[in-house]
């Protein structure tokens, strides 16, 4: 247990990397999900087709290989530099990975939530002289929205757990402080894996429960 | 009654596939007037309903309202269905916003009101049709005659030049249907354009400037509601009014 207790501080600070990593795509996906949405249901063919394309890539390719392609693709072959300093520079590539990955599961689960909502909702608005941004935006993807609440904290934590995969790209978050303890304490191997596990757990279980009762107090009633 | 034409339509024509739903259909609504569209079941009521404000696209023809031909998309189709109100037969109120929302809604995005105007015009519209004590509820906390009077609320809010009803009162239960009924007469009183599509043969006599017969994706005949009901011309109206008058 000693080498959890000496090592605290490093813990947390590698865990608090996983919280940030998670928070900063959370919010990347939803927005760029959203955006991916809107694209799907488009009245121009040729956006349909483009986020389309995109969802089926992004959502069928490895994580890894999507971190490595924008660590070494477009951090350091495309030499993109988001910061001078490296390991913010990493960050911000991992996040841009993640995000581009986990959108496109936001995007699923939102129009699965669009199929939800009454065609009624939509003719009502356009009825009302509402166009297609705005009727998406006021009317039916606010319900959709509601009605997906449960499945996006399944993608929130997935990602949270996703997160471990940016070590790929250097970014020192829980699993890499892991690596290294395990290097540094062999004795301790078990010990070491199961308080990581349980920081992850303690992480994840809250924002499980926090979805759930989201999705009931959310629940539009018909 | 001014005999200024405010929806036309000409020669309109549809298809769903070999089902050809509207056969060379000629309409004209004039301003203030009250048209009730009655029929047997697939008739094509309710597509030509739908289609003055173009929730449904036609293949042939024209449509025209207040002299503007109907734009295919885009703003200019958005302006004009601001200016058509809809009341639909199950109701279609945004389950998301209260009463009071779903009638300033299209006051304050569409036609820029300020959200303090709208508020008290929607208040005062509510009052009209007998709701005013709902305004923070949600739709499903309402009965189906309570939210149909909120959807003519709706839109009554858009100040619009004519409103039409596609079967208001088909999905309510027997006793609500009154209710919305009243409002309507209260309507038609006003002098509100209005084009109804229903069942209510009570109503069509009792607020109706014209009647007008469809069946088969075409207008049979079309009278005054006392010429019709009590004299009709075509045997198909006949038979029509024979099924359902005689219960």
């Amino acid at each position: 247990m000693e080498a959890l207790l000496i090592e605290g501080d490093t813990i947390l600070a590698a865990f608090w990397m996983t919280i940030r990593l998670t928070a900063v795509s959370a919010l990347g996906s939803l927005v760029l999900g959203t955006l991916l949405t809107a694209m799907r249901v488009a009245p121009l063919a040729a956006l349909r087709a483009a986020a389309g394309t995109y969802v089926s890539v992004a959502r069928n390719t490895p994580l890894t290989l999507v971190l490595l392609f924008t660590g070494l693709g477009v951090g350091a072959n495309l030499g993109v530099e988001l910061s001078d300093d490296i390991a913010t520079n990493n960050f911000w590539l991992a996040c841009i990975g993640l995000t581009a990955y986990t959108s496109a599961f936001v995007c699923e689960a939102l129009r699965s939530g669009l199929n939800t909502v009454p065609v009624g909702q939509a003719e009502a608005a356009r009825s009302l002289g509402l166009g297609f941004v705005k009727t998406l935006r006021l009317i039916t993807l606010p319900q959709a929205f509601r009605a997906v609440v449960a499945p996006l904290g399944s993608i929130l934590i997935a990602l949270t757990k996703n997160t471990t995969i940016a070590l790929v790209v250097g970014v020192s978050e829980a699993s890499v402080r892991m690596r290294e303890m395990i290097e540094t304490y062999g004795d301790q191997v078990i010990q070491i894996f199961l308080g990581f596990a349980a920081g992850f757990v303690l992480l994840c279980l809250p924002m499980g429960l926090l979805f759930g009762w989201l999705s009931r107090r959310m629940a539009v009633a018909r | 009654m001014t005999q200024e034409a405010l929806i036309v339509l000409d020669r309109v024509n549809k298809r769903f596939g070999d089902h050809h739903v509207l056969r060379d259909v000629d309409l004209t609504v004039s301003k203030g007037e009250v048209v009730v569209i009655i029929g047997p079941s697939g008739a094509g009521k309710s597509t030509l309903c739908r289609a003055i404000n173009r929730l449904e696209t036609i293949d042939a023809g024209t449509i025209t309202v207040d002299g503007t031909p109907l734009p295919a998309e885009g703003k200019a189709l958005a302006r004009l269905r601001a200016e058509v109100g809809m009341v639909f037969q199950s109701f279609n109120l945004f389950a998301h916003k209260t009463v009071l929302d779903n009638v300033v809604l299209g006051q304050v995005h569409v036609l820029k009101r300020p959200k303090d105007a709208a508020e008290r015009k929607a208040r005062e519209l509510l009052d009209r049709v007998g709701i005013g004590g709902q305004a923070a509820k949600y739709p499903a906390q309402l009965s189906g005659g309570q939210q149909q009077r909120v959807a003519i609320a709706r839109a009554l809010a858009m100040d619009p030049k004519v409103i039409l009803f596609d079967e208001p009162t088909s999905a309510l239960d027997p006793e609500m249907v009154n209710e919305v009924l009243e409002v309507m007469t209260a309507l038609a009183r006003d002098g509100m354009t209005m084009v109804v599509v229903t069942h209510e043969m009570g109503f069509a006599r009792r607020a109706a400037d014209r009647v007008v017969f469809m069946a088969d994706g075409e207008i049979v005949e079309q009278d005054t509601p006392d010429g019709f009901f009590t004299a009709p011309g075509s045997e198909r109206a006949q038979s029509f009014l024979a099924k359902i008058l005689t219960h």
